[in-house]
């Protein structure tokens, strides 16, 4: 798992490679959470993400209930099979998506 | 029949996933079926790293099959650590808002949704949890 992170201004961009299991989701959740003082747009890029656990679902939620507090959060690029994951469990309610 | 057993840890989760995903290439399996089968790793063995012998650390066996006619994967996990049946717990309410939505309860809940078939038993002191994935 590899991630890296581009602000801009208030707006913060994260882009992760690879899995977000139970490995590697609480590094993304220190990575992310860390770096969200005066953030207003979190953008999570998953083009690179392969799949994701419920130990990612959990981070991501974590996340999403931050920024609904001082913005908003959305994810881009995100592919079939991670998008599986959300439809079965419901987050395809929850996590805002954009296509670009 | 091709079976691993290493030590129960979270470090250990790529290694069972690395040691599968050989076993399913060499079928042909398709990337969708891998994949599910990937977090199901990730949620069970993920599972018995964090709980099943908590604080101690014990081992974990996982034993890969198959099928024929229809074509499917048979995985078994089994360990010696707490009794523990994952299947016992409520699916949780999928439709509730972030701001109320209780964390966790999520991983067996997927893998029973993309696996078509999960069972458990205790049995010799071993949880034994096997799942079915048609291919």
């Amino acid at each position: 798992m590899n991630i890296k992170k581009k602000k801009d201004g208030t707006t913060l961009t994260v882009t992760i490679s690879g899995r977000i299991d139970t490995a590697t989701a609480p590094e993304v959740d220190t990575f992310v959470s860390g770096n969200l003082d005066g953030i207003t747009s979190l953008v999570l890029d998953f083009a690179d993400v392969n799949y994701v656990s419920s130990a990612g679902l959990r981070v991501l939620l974590s996340l999403q209930k931050k920024m609904m507090k001082q913005g908003e959060m959305k994810l881009i690029h995100v592919n079939e099979a991670v998008n599986d994951v959300f439809e079965v469990t419901g987050f395809d309610e929850i996590l805002t998506f954009e296509t670009i | 029949m091709k079976e691993l057993t290493i030590e129960a840890a979270v470090e250990n989760i790529e290694v069972v996933t690395d040691f599968v995903s050989a076993e399913l290439e060499q079928m042909d399996c398709p990337i969708k079926a891998q994949t599910q089968i990937a977090i199901a790793i990730d949620e069970l063995f993920g599972n018995i790293a964090k709980y099943a012998y908590s604080p101690e650390v014990g081992r974990a066996t996982v034993r890969i099959d198959f099928e024929e006619n229809p074509l499917a994967v048979i995985l078994t996990f089994i360990d010696n650590g707490k009794p523990f049946n994952p299947l016992e717990h409520a699916d949780p309410d999928t439709h509730i808002a972030a701001q109320d939505r209780p964390q966790g309860g999520l991983g067996i809940f997927l893998v029973k949704k993309t696996m078509d078939m999960v069972e458990y038993e205790y049995q010799n002191g071993q949880n034994i949890l096997r799942l079915k994935k048609n291919l």
